[in-house]
C-alpha cells in the first residue's frame, strides 16, 4: 500500500500568546515522488507549516503523516524518513565538509562505513572535492549551501524539505544544486520546496500550493493553475492570487 | 557511534577555538602564577625582605639609640636615618610620595620619658616587695608617644606587623631600663650588660606545628594554598566556553538540524559533559604539573601532591562534573552569548568569593558561613584543602564529595527541566 509523502488533516495551530490561529483546519496532501512547491508572501505560514511537518513545532491539533507515519508520536525514528535543508546554514562552520558529514551522518543513524561512502558520493556529485578538508566558515556562500544540502540528504531520505536552498548562491552553484535535486527526485525522493525565486521554482516544481494568511488558496499542478487563472508564469499567477503583497516579500 | 561522533565533533570545535582555549588554559595558568607569586612575595616581605623605615631621631639620649638598635634587631626593617634637623614636613613628604612607605619620629624627650617611666615602675615594684622605691615621679598616662607615619597603600595586616615589631623594640628598651633601675636600687651598682642581655634576649622560642589529618608535617606555602584554589576556579570557568558553545548551537541553524535528525538531543548534552569533564581534568593536570615542575624554576615553592592519589582523582572528577553541570545550566537558560558570558563569569566570581577561593572562609562572618554552603566551589575547596594542606584521605572528604554530588544532581535536574521547558528535547 502506498501512502502520500505528506498528509495533513484538519491542522489547527496558533503561536503561544497569539489569540488568532494561524492555521484553521488546514488540509494538504503531497504525493510520493512529487516535486512540490509551497509559495506565498512573507508571513503566509510557509515556514511554520514546514516546521510542523518536520516536528520542529509542537502544540498543534489534527494529524500530520509522513509516508503513512503520524508525527504526533514524537518518535525520533520518524525523523529518518525525511531530510531538512533550512534556509539558514545548518552546519558547524568550525568543521570541514567531511567532518560535518561524518557528524550528521552518525546522527542520521548511518554506520561509519555508510557515512564514508555517502560522503564520497555527495562530495563528487556536488563538486565539493576540492573543498572537502577546508573549514566551512572559510568557504564561499555557494560552497556552504552545497554542504548544507549534502548534510540534509546524507541518509537518503524519502522526503526532502528545502527552504530557500539556493538563496545567495551564484549561477554555477545553483545549477549544481538544482541538477542534484532533480536527480534525487528521479530516484524517488519527494521534494517539498519553498523559495522566493519564482523563475527557478517554475522550472523545478510540478505541483504548486499557494498560501496566504495561513490558508492554502491554490493547490494543483502548475500547468493547470496557469491555465485556470490565465497566467503565463508563476509570478503572474502569484500576484493575481495574493494581490501585490509579493512585491514586498 | 553517535556519542563518539558527537564527542569528536565537540573536541574538534573546542581545539579550533583559540580564544576559548586561552580562557580555559592560558588565563588560569597566568592567574595561578601571578596570585601565587604575589602571595609568596607578601610572605617573603613579612618574613625575609626588609622594608625601608625612615627614622628621624630628635632625641639625643642613649635610650633612643638603644631603641633604634632594637628596631634594627627586629629584623623586618631596613633603617634609613634622617638627620634630626630635617624639617618634619620634608619627612612626611617622602612618605606621601612613596619614597618610603613607613617612618617614625622619635620625640626629643624620648630618653628622658622612658627613663622616668622605668624609674617609676621600678619604684612601684620595689614598694610592692616592701622595699623603699622612688615612685610617682611620672604620670604614666601623660607620656608622649612615638609617631608612625605610613603611606595609605600599606595594608592593615602589614601595618599590624609593623606596629608589633616597633612595640616589641620599645618593650625591650623599657624593660632593660626597668631592670637597670631595679638592679641599681638593690645592689647600688650598675647592672652588667651581659645580665641584661641574658634576661631579655633569651626568650623561649615558639615552634609552629601545622595539625594535619595524617599526622605528617606539611610544608604550607603560597603554592600549596593557591594551586588547588585556582584550579577549582579554572574548572568552573569552563562556563565561558561550554555555556557559550550551547548558546551558539541553539542560535545557529545547526540546532534546528539536530532536532530534525533521529537522535535525541540528550546525546549532544552527554557529549558536552564528557568532553568538558575531560577538559577540566586536563586543566587540573596542567596546573598541578606547573606547580610541581615550573614553580621551583621561577622561584616559587613547588607543589606537593597529596599522598592519597585516589582521593585527589575522585575530588577532581567530582569538581569537574559539578563545574560542567553548572555550565550546562547556564548555557541552557541563557538566550544570548552575552548573557552566557556575562552571567557565567560574574556568577563564578561570586561563587568563588562565597566559596573561599578569593577570601579565606575562616574570616567570613557567621552569616556568610551558611550562605557559602550553596557554593559548589566551597565544597571543592574544602575537599582539596583537606588533601593538599591537611594530609587527609578520601574518607575524610566524603561529606564534601556527597555535597558536591548533591549540588551536581540538582544542577542536572534544573538543566533537564530547562531543556524540556524550552522544547529543546
Amino acid at each position: 500500500m502506498s501512502y502520500p509523502a505528506v498528509d495533513i488533516k484538519n491542522v489547527n495551530f496558533a503561536y503561544d500568546g497569539q489569540s488568532t490561529q494561524l492555521f484553521n483546519n488546514l488540509n494538504l496532501s503531497i504525493d510520493t515522488g512529487e516535486r512540490f512547491g509551497l509559495f506565498g508572501p512573507n508571513g503566509a505560514g510557509k515556514t511554520t507549516l514546514m516546521s510542523l511537518m518536520t516536528g520542529l513545532l509542537h502544540g498543534w491539533d489534527g494529524d500530520i503523516k509522513l509516508l503513512g507515519n503520524t508525527i504526533k508520536t514524537k518518535s525520533k525514528s520518524i525523523n529518518k524518513l525525511f531530510g531538512y535543508v533550512p534556509q539558514d546554514l545548518s552546519l558547524y562552520e568550525e568543521l570541514t565538509p567531511v567532518e560535518n558529514l561524518a557528524f550528521f551522518g552518525a546522527w542520521a543513524g548511518l554506520t561509519k562505513k555508510e557515512t564514508k561512502e555517502r560522503t564520497e558520493e555527495l562530495l563528487k556529485i556536488l563538486h565539493l572535492k576540492d573543498a572537502q578538508n577546508k573549514i566551512v566558515g572559510k568557504l564561499s556562500g555557494g560552497m556552504k549551501r552545497k554542504v548544507n544540502l549534502a548534510i540534509g540528504v546524507i541518509h537518503k531520505p524519502g522526503i526532502l524539505f528545502l527552504d530557500e536552498p539556493t538563496v545567495g548562491v551564484d549561477v554555477q552553484a545553483r545549477r549544481d544544486i538544482i541538477n542534484y535535486l532533480l536527480k534525487l527526485n528521479k530516484s524517488g525522493t519527494t521534494l517539498i520546496y519553498t523559495s522566493h525565486q519564482l523563475s527557478e521554482a517554475e522550472g523545478f516544481c510540478r505541483q504548486i500550493a499557494l498560501m496566504d494568511k495561513g490558508k492554502i488558496i491554490a493547490n494543483d499542478r502548475l500547468e493547470n493553475l496557469l491555465e485556470q487563472h490565465q497566467q503565463g508564469g508563476l509570478e503572474g499567477l502569484f500576484l493575481s492570487l495574493t494581490g501585490n503583497n509579493y512585491a514586498n516579500a | 557511534m553517535k556519542l563518539w561522533a558527537t564527542i569528536q565533533k565537540d573536541l574538534k570545535i573546542l581545539f579550533r577555538d583559540k580564544v576559548g582555549l586561552m580562557l580555559m588554559f592560558g588565563m588560569p595558568v597566568v592567574l595561578v602564577i601571578v596570585v601565587t607569586s604575589i602571595q609568596n612575595n607578601t610572605f617573603d616581605l613579612l618574613n625575609k625582605t626588609k622594608v625601608s623605615l625612615l627614622v628621624c631621631n630628635k632625641d639625643t639620649g642613649a635610650l633612643s639609640i638603644q631603641f633604634v638598635e632594637a628596631v634594627n634587631n627586629v629584623g623586618m626593617f631596613k633603617l634609613v636615618e634622617i638627620p634630626s634637623d630635617e624639617k618634619e614636613e620634608k619627612f612626611k613628604e617622602d612618605i606621601r610620595s612613596n619614597n618610603a612607605v613607613l617612618g617614625i619620629i622619635i620625640p626629643a624627650n624620648f630618653s628622658r620619658q622612658v627613663a622616668s617611666k622605668a624609674k617609676t615602675i621600678a619604684g612601684k615594684a620595689l614598694n610592692s616587695f616592701g622595699l623603699e622605691g622612688d615612685v610617682a615621679k611620672v604620670n604614666l598616662g601623660n607620656l608622649s608617644s612615638l609617631t608612625l607615619y605610613y603611606n595609605p597603600v600599606v595594608q592593615q595586616s602589614f601595618k599590624a606587623s609593623v606596629l608589633g615589631g616597633l612595640s616589641s623594640a620599645l618593650q625591650m628598651v623599657e624593660s632593660r631600663q626597668v631592670l637597670k633601675n631595679l638592679y641599681f636600687s638593690i645592689n647600688e651598682k650598675t647592672m652588667p650588660d651581659s645580665l641584661g642581655n641574658d634576661m631579655l634576649n633569651n626568650k623561649l622560642s615558639i615552634t609552629e606545628v601545622p595539625m594535619s589529618k595524617s599526622g605528617d608535617i606539611t610544608v604550607l606555602n603560597a603554592t600549596q594554598h593557591n594551586v588547588p584554589a585556582w584550579t577549582i576556579f579554572a574548572m568552573f570557568f569552563v562556563v565561558m566556553s561550554l555555556a557559550g558553545s550551547i548558546v551558539r548551537e541553539k542560535l545557529s541553524g545547526s540546532f534546528i538540524r539536530l532536532k530534525t535528525l533521529p537522535t535525541h538531543y540528550l546525546v549532544a548534552i552527554l557529549s558536552k559533559q564528557i568532553t568538558y569533564l575531560a577538559v577540566t581534568l586536563l586543566q587540573a593536570v596542567v596546573i598541578f604539573a606547573l606547580g610541581i615542575w615550573l614553580f621551583p624554576r621561577i622561584g616559587l615553592p613547588a607543589l606537593s601532591l597529596p599522598h592519597d592519589r585516589l582521593g585527589l582523582l575522585v575530588v577532581t572528577l567530582t569538581c569537574g562534573w559539578c563545574a560542567v553541570s553548572y555550565a550546562l545550566c547556564v548555557g541552557i537558560f541563557a538566550q544570548t552569548q552575552e548573557q552566557a558570558n556575562g552571567f557565567g563569569a560574574v556568577s563564578i566570581v561570586i561563587l568563588s568569593i562565597l566559596g573561599g577561593v578569593m577570601v579565606p572562609s575562616f574570616i567570613m562572618p557567621d552569616s556568610f558561613k551558611t550562605i557559602m554552603a550553596i557554593s559548589p566551589l566551597h565544597w571543592c575547596l574544602q575537599a582539596f584543602y583537606a588533601l593538599f594542606l591537611e594530609g587527609g584521605k578520601l574518607k575524610d572528604i566524603m561529606t564534601n564529595i556527597l555535597s558536591l554530588l548533591a549540588i551536581t544532581l540538582i544542577l542536572l535536574l534544573v538543566a533537564f527541566a530547562g531543556l524540556k521547558r524550552k522544547n529543546l528535547i
